[in-house]
């Protein structure tokens, strides 16, 4: 089956998104290396990278709001439901041993990256308990 | 308790194939595989959709849980 429009959509958009967000790292990471920010603009900067991960989770809302096959977005669904417990409960366990000085400390915005590890967890999940999968 | 139903007698009494119900229900065929393996239920609009398309009221297409297991009795 070719892959439905709201999915096309969603696929487009996390494209555009993975790109600004490179160009926003990049530009970012360039200009404190060289000093080069300072004040309320260096919070700006700093900031900028996380947007279009923010975006990310839009457009997985949004293509939520204009999936028009019900079961494609119950999978999908399931899917996030599986990730954001996956990225709370390593977010969690990493937090206490983080607290007990047993391993390293982890960035806060690692989360965003384990939640779309968590989305691939989900779909195994969907695979193994429906026999389906969302089809990006 | 998923839902039984007869959609895969219906359809085969019709000759279509899973793509052909899904192209004429506007869904998915693996809504289709699903609602037939009794994986997935229907929402009421889809299941009107599939008691429309085939000519037929919901019941004579979806089992009730509630009769079958009171059948079982």
């Amino acid at each position: 089956m070719s892959m439905n429009p709201a999915m096309n959509r969603y696929n487009w958009r996390v494209i555009w998104l993975s790109l600004v967000y490179a160009a926003f790292l990049l530009t970012a990471v360039y200009c404190f290396k060289h000093q080069l920010l300072h004040g309320v603009i260096a919070y700006v900067a700093a900031i900028l990278p996380a947007l279009p991960i923010i975006g990310i989770f839009g457009a997985m809302g949004r293509y939520l709001l204009e999936e028009e096959d019900e079961y494609v977005r119950m999978l999908m669904v399931r899917q996030s439901l599986w990730a954001s417990g996956f990225a709370l409960s390593v977010a969690t366990i990493w937090g206490f041993l983080e607290s007990f000085n047993l391993v390293e400390h982890v960035d806060a915005y690692s989360v965003a990256i384990v939640w779309f590890v968590g989305l691939g967890v989900g779909s195994l999940m969907n695979k193994l308990t429906l026999g389906a999968s969302v089809k990006c | 308790m998923l839902m039984e139903n007869r959609l895969r007698v219906l359809r085969a009494e019709r000759s279509w194939s899973q793509q052909d119900l899904a192209e004429r229900l506007e869904v998915s065929r693996q809504s289709v595989n699903a609602i037939e393996t009794g994986k997935y239920d229907p929402s009421l609009p889809l299941a009107f959709r599939i008691a429309e398309l085939f000519d037929l009221p919901i019941e004579e297409i979806f089992v009730s849980p509630a009769r079958r297991s009171s059948k079982a009795i």
